[in-house]
């Protein structure tokens, strides 16, 4: 029960980050992306700010066996990268540009983000649903392929 | 804000702070063992938001547009591509960076490098956005 209240109090302080900084306004987003034209670079010191603390953060965390509510923290990462990780963030970058929501803001922002941003939440997870069958099939084909 | 609520989720859960995952483990069950701790999350993720806009002094705009396709491709897109990389832009950007992960850094780079393009595409030549 206490994990899932300070489960709560996390995913509260990130949405509440995520809206004063910007992250919700999909046009802001794709005004950061908009490299070639009229560029907004102001989300690079959103991440770089978030970034900041999130290390200081992994430091403490490498010093220490368990999380203050008792489970392991997480392994350090693999540092593979492979196929799955390069299409996957080609093609989640490219729906990001299109509408300018990436899935932290897109359940943030879903009380006022009107029928459109319903309607993407809801094929959002629609992904996820068919992204293990999706990442089975692409596997299959590449090594067939190779 | 965001990297403070990374730091709380990883020192007192013990979890990295990754939208996609924790939303994506609910949604094809392989979290399923954790689920009540993915929900609290997300359900204030939705909140506290929702709580906060009507106080806040600057309006928050989230405009998506009216190309009904275009929303759901997007979606799609953005629901597979997170789920098969395993992290978006807080997992992998945010969390992933900052303990100077290959692969964070790496996906960093190929998702800004399409949604640079597809803004591109779609907003300068196809006009769609």
């Amino acid at each position: 029960m206490i994990r899932a209240l300070t489960a709560f109090f996390a995913g509260g302080l990130f949405g509440a980050g995520l809206l004063v900084s910007g992250m919700t306004d999909t046009q802001k987003v794709q005004g950061w992306l908009d490299i070639f034209g009229d560029w907004d670079p102001t989300l690079a010191f959103v991440m770089g700010g978030a970034i900041l603390p999130m290390a200081v953060a992994w430091n403490i965390a490498a010093r220490r066996a368990r999380a203050v509510l008792g489970n392991d923290l997480p392994e350090k990462s693999g540092s593979e990268v492979d196929r799955n990780l390069v299409v996957g963030s080609l093609m989640f970058g490219a729906g990001w540009g299109l509408v300018g929501l990436c899935p932290g803001p897109a359940v943030a922002s879903i009380s006022w983000g009107g029928t459109g941003g319903v309607v993407f939440l809801v094929a959002m997870l629609a992904g996820m649903l068919v992204a293990p069958a999706f990442r089975a099939r692409m596997n299959r084909m590449a090594t067939a392929l190779s | 804000m965001i990297g403070s609520a990374g730091a709380f989720y990883l020192l007192v859960n013990g979890r990295v702070m990754g939208a996609s995952g924790i939303i994506g483990g609910l949604v094809d069950r392989s979290g399923w063992s954790t689920w009540l701790e993915r929900a609290a999350f997300i359900a204030g993720l939705a909140l506290i938001p929702a709580l906060i806009r009507p106080i806040y002094t600057v309006p928050v705009l989230t405009y998506v547009t009216d190309n009904l396709p275009a929303i759901i491709v997007a979606g799609l897109l953005v629901g597979i591509g997170t789920r098969v990389a395993n992290g978006c832009t807080s997992g992998h950007g945010v969390c992933g960076i900052s303990r100077f992960s290959l692969r964070g850094m790496s996906a960093t780079i190929f998702y800004l490098l399409s949604g640079g393009i597809a803004v591109v595409v779609f907003r300068h030549f196809l006009t769609v956005i």
